[in-house]
């Protein structure tokens, strides 16, 4: 079965509804589907879901989703980079869900895994515990979390084979892994796609078969948030 | 003369012990790791998925692909090592996390956080907050001791959306040091230079215990 298309619109052809739920991977603009990104906001599809840790910045990433008002609701830890998203939200023209990062994170790893819930101590005697099922292990109290999935992932890897099999690079990895694996259908952009046998197995750290549609990215500008160096000491 | 805000990073980096494997919140906890004391050797964790953390990069150095939890630009050591979130969050909340120092917007006597939203006013979200609150070892909070209206943010309750509840184990602001041993009282046990007790407790809502040495 041929998992390679030809550009991030043919890969998502015939997937798009309104209302659906699209995880999309990414830690602030680190490691997000940019190309995939683009052909969402293209497509025009409306009341999203969108399940991610940021939403990106006003002109970038998601944010892109936002100006268009695609989005419905993000489910996400952290949106303290974009002043759009603030906006909307504050005037209630977005739902928002916050979740604790590794709740996040842990949701979707459940969700790809077949695990409709599990217990944890974060956010306990929060806003985060309220209305969900307290219970105690071992004298300490945690709180229910649900497995979370999507009508469609969108991940961004550095290299894939044929197969699908991925392999990310250095920090850009974060949520993409377990987005992979919880949505209905995932497709993967790549920086470069190589012949099957190309990769070392030992290696691969998303198995092909997360992987439905896959595509080379046609432009990867890969803005940073935060440039930060230092100077170079005198010799 | 009230701490600076690299003071109160160079205090908080007196808790680093040797070996220890620490997480740095963003803002004043990231200068932590300018101050990290001579034969000393601790792993940062980053929790967008690195272990071993090292220096802001020389311009040529700079990576898209490599960033710190603050989407700063940051370098790899030889000992680094790239994980998912699921994972980053499995080494924090299963408790092999050693330290985590965090900053803060109000902080309780009873050892309750608040440092992820103002109702109605900003939105920005807990982040990994809640996660490293709950899981990791040992929590210092470093934040400065009043707001702009010189109203105290050390106090008797939260009076913003918690992050955790009875989780602070040590606060540094910028007039002293307040240490809590298990669920106890906050006390009081080292002043900033020229600061004395009795200007911490007039700029204190909380109820404090003063150390020995300093009454």
């Amino acid at each position: 079965m041929n998992k390679i298309y030809r550009d991030a619109a043919a890969a998502l052809d015939g997937l798009f509804f309104d209302g659906m739920t699209i995880m999309a991977g990414g830690f602030g603009l680190c490691g997000i589907p940019e190309n995939l990104i683009g052909a969402l906001r293209d497509s025009g599809v409306r009341d999203l879901t969108v399940i991610s840790n940021n939403a990106g910045v006003d002109d970038f990433g998601l944010g892109l989703l936002l100006q268009t008002r695609q989005i419905k609701k993000m489910v996400s830890s952290y949106v303290g980079e974009n002043k759009t998203f603030e906006r909307q939200y504050l005037n209630n023209e977005l739902e928002l869900e916050f979740n604790p990062q590794g709740t996040l994170a842990e949701r979707i790893r459940a969700g790809g895994a077949g695990i409709p819930g599990f217990y944890t101590k974060t956010g306990v005697g929060t806003l985060i515990a309220e209305g969900k099922e307290h219970k105690d292990f071992s004298g300490e109290t945690y709180i229910m979390e649900t497995g979370l999935k999507a009508d469609l992932s969108l991940v961004k890897a550095w290299k894939a084979d044929t197969e699908g099999n991925l392999i990310y690079r250095k920090t850009a990895r974060n949520f993409n892994p377990m987005m992979a694996t919880a949505g209905k259908v995932t497709v993967a952009e790549v920086e470069e796609i190589v012949e099957k046998g190309a990769l070392d197995p030992d290696c691969i750290h998303t198995p092909g078969i997360f992987v439905q549609r896959l595509i080379k990215g046609a432009v990867y500008e890969k803005r940073i948030e935060q440039r930060t160096t230092r100077k170079k000491e005198a010799v | 003369m009230p701490w600076t805000r690299d003071d109160m990073a160079e205090r908080a980096a007196k808790e680093l012990k040797d070996g220890f494997y620490v997480n740095l919140g963003i803002g004043i906890p990231t200068l932590v790791a300018n101050y990290i004391p001579d034969g000393i050797d601790v792993t940062l964790q980053s929790e967008n998925g690195m272990l071993g953390m090292g220096p802001f990069p020389y311009e040529d150095e700079v990576d898209a692909d490599l960033i710190n939890a603050g989407k700063q630009t940051i370098t790899e050591l030889n000992r680094t090592s790239y994980f998912s979130s699921a994972d980053s969050f499995a080494m924090i909340r299963g408790g092999h996390i050693d330290l985590s120092i965090l900053g803060a917007m109000e902080v309780a006597e009873n050892g309750d956080l608040a440092n992820w939203m103002i109702p109605g006013k900003m939105v920005k979200g807990m982040g990994g907050a809640m996660d490293l609150v709950a899981g990791v070892k040992r929590v210092v909070v470093i934040m400065d001791h009043t707001n702009k209206a010189g109203e105290s943010k050390f106090k008797q309750a939260c009076t913003l959306p918690l992050t955790g509840t009875d989780v602070v184990d040590m606060l540094i602001t910028d007039l002293g040091v307040f240490e809590r041993n298990g669920s106890g009282a906050f006390m009081l046990t080292e002043l900033a230079p020229d600061v004395t007790v009795d200007e911490v407790k007039a700029k204190t809502e909380a109820a404090i215990e003063v150390g020995n040495h300093l009454s």
